[in-house]
């Protein structure tokens, strides 16, 4: 167990690395520099950026610079915003719970709606369910997830008038349920395409599954198909699924980046593009490097649950 | 000898049985149908349709679909939305399918060297493929776009250069599952050059899974060239693209709903249509799907 995870942290570290060292180097690469934002301002002169320059460190060579960054990250040092000058860390903070909570709830819809999809195909392999199943993925994976979320907005928020279009809460209403109000349409747009994919994958475990001999074990016990189902598969087949819902990760952060747009969410996606928008670069990479160690860590955790569950894959 | 081989291996995947079980897939033949009959109103359209993409009717802004002769309506500025949706759809499908074509290329390149050399190489390759893969891409696509120029060709190159994983990742399989299989052995033993066998004679081999790729590839490339257009980082007007047609149209949802239903449902239905004919392959090439 220890091998393994000194194995998996190790590589996990070398994935941080690449990214960082990949992120560092585009963002050097925009005309200007990352004080492309303060030449826009009249008045600064050309003296004034030179001293910026200096102070922030940026005319030395670029892996000096990288090395220099990399340490200070390390220690907890992320820099500051070039737009008021918070710390990167505070700014990422305050936007994070609003992102991982229109993450948590389309996750939990997009487990729940797909598992039981997932099963219900494969247990009628080949019926009008599975097909539509089938066919019905394909074209979820296809629509593009800010296009539904403005298809959903003109029909429940414009047309019907039952959810909001937008924002987090109403202003000088932040109960509870205010919230969750607002946060259905968003979720619900945000799990349309990982209900997909893990139905299509539950489906497949959920086959391999069922075709083991413990199964059949089972069957000749003369249990219900029901019981069947419950006890021996669901489990069984739900245990590859941990490590998807790992990787789907990255995907789950693409989706939340463009809801968040689509829905005025004040989320991490929106902050990376007003970001972006003001070359307020510290924020920029600091979100860059956010995003990958929550992608890295989630990895990490999924494949340690994984294998303190599942022997065999300890083992092997 | 080897040659020999090669060819009649190469020929397994075009022969009759294959055809007909693509033909037989009921999703793949709609697909390439839509897929032909998009690229031909994108091709011809412009030609046949009333108003230029670029004329102004400022006595018909916000007309909705089927007024007069703006059979889709027109934008804000009165411009036809019909003309304008088929000239997007040049651009996205152009750059949809040069960055699928660049990707394979280097998806194959990198998947063939890590795949037959393996060792510390191949390690080191796959580990980058992993580092890509497990990295929302759009941040770095953003970021890219933003530091760059975004012309059709820069966009086209930066969808690419975070798209060709997958490709690697499937022929670095492919490959190293070839690697060790007699005709791999027999080219060795006649002494051909390392080269020559990882791109003559195993490369034609693998060549089934790189189309079903490629083909997925075209889907992934169309739907992320419509996020970073949508967000303002790709494509710019006043260049149409089927994503920066959708840009400004949020505003518009209440008053002119068509301007972000029509365009959307474009990619909608190509995105659709390239998964739909990657599916037929993959079943009709006999190639093992990642699911389903």
């Amino acid at each position: 167990m220890r091998g393994f995870l000194l194995n998996r942290l190790s590589q996990s570290l070398v994935l941080l690395l690449i990214v960082s060292v990949i992120g560092f180097v585009v963002l050097n690469l925009i005309p200007g520099g990352p004080l492309a934002q303060f030449g826009l301002d009249p008045s600064m002169t050309q003296d004034d950026l030179n001293r910026l320059k200096e102070q922030l460190g940026l005319n030395r060579p670029l892996w000096l610079q990288y090395l220099d960054w990399a340490w200070r990250l390390v220690q907890g040092d992320w820099g500051h915003s070039f737009r008021d000058g918070t710390p990167v860390l505070d700014v990422i903070g305050r936007h994070l719970v609003a992102t991982l909570l229109l993450m948590g709830s389309s996750t939990v819809i997009a487990i729940a709606i797909g598992t039981w999809i997932g099963i219900r195909g494969a247990t009628h392999r080949y019926s009008v369910f599975d097909y539509l199943a089938t066919v019905g993925a394909m074209v979820a994976l296809s629509i593009p997830t800010f296009w539904f979320g403005l298809v959903g907005i003109y029909v429940f928020s414009l047309r019907l008038g039952w959810l909001p279009a937008g924002n987090m809460y109403t202003i000088g209403d932040g109960s509870v349920l205010n919230h969750i109000h607002h946060l259905i349409l968003p979720s619900i747009v945000l799990a349309l395409v990982h209900v997909a994919i893990w139905s299509r994958y539950m489906r497949t475990a959920t086959l391999d599954v069922i075709s083991q001999d413990f199964v059949k074990t089972a069957r000749a016990k003369g249990l219900s198909e029901r019981r069947i189902l419950m006890k021996h598969v669901v489990g069984n087949a739900l245990l590859p699924m941990i490590t998807l819902a790992g990787m789907q990760l990255p995907s789950v952060l693409t989706g939340a980046l463009v809801t968040e747009t689509v829905f005025t969410w004040p989320g991490m996606g929106r902050l990376f593009l007003d970001s972006l928008g003001y070359s307020d670069y510290p924020v920029v990479m600091g979100l860059l490097m956010f995003s990958a160690i929550l992608v890295v860590l989630c990895n990490l955790i999924a494949d340690i649950v994984v294998a303190i569950i599942d022997p065999r894959i300890r083992l092997s | 000898m080897t040659a020999i081989v090669a060819n009649s291996r190469q020929e397994r995947w075009w022969n009759s049985r294959t055809a007909h079980r693509f033909m037989n897939h009921h999703l793949a033949l709609i697909g390439m149908v839509m897929i032909a009959v998009l690229t031909l109103a994108c091709v011809l359209g412009p030609y046949l349709l009333p108003y230029d993409s670029l004329y102004i009717d400022l006595r018909a802004r916000f007309a909705p679909p089927l007024t007069g002769h703006h059979y889709l309506g027109t934008d804000p500025l009165g411009r036809d939305l019909a003309a304008r949706l088929f000239m997007a759809g040049r651009i996205s499908l152009l750059v949809g399918f040069s960055a699928m074509l660049l990707s394979t290329l280097i998806g194959t390149l990198v998947g063939v060297l890590a795949g037959y050399r393996g060792g510390w190489l191949g390690t080191t390759l796959m580990r980058t493929v992993d580092g890509f893969l497990s990295f929302p891409s759009i941040f770095l696509v953003l970021a890219l776009s933003a530091a760059l120029k975004p012309s059709p060709m820069m966009i086209t190159v930066v969808i690419a250069a975070t798209s060709w994983m997958e490709v690697a990742r499937i022929v670095e399989a492919e490959v190293r599952s070839l690697r060790e299989r007699e005709f791999v052995q027999a080219g060795r033993m006649l002494g051909l050059s390392g080269t020559h066998i990882m791109f003559r004679e195993i490369l034609p081999n693998a060549i089934g899974p790189i189309i079903v790729a490629a083909t997925l590839t075209v889907a992934r490339a169309i739907l992320m060239e419509a996020y970073i257009s949508f967000l303002g980082y790709g494509i710019q007007p006043p260049l149409p693209s089927w994503g920066n047609m959708l840009n400004g149209a949020q505003q518009y949802l209440g008053t002119a709903p068509w301007l972000a239903i029509i365009p959307g449902a474009a990619i909608t239905i190509a995105v659709t249509s390239f998964n739909f004919i990657g599916d037929g392959l993959r079943d009709a090439l006999d190639v093992r799907g990642d699911h389903g």
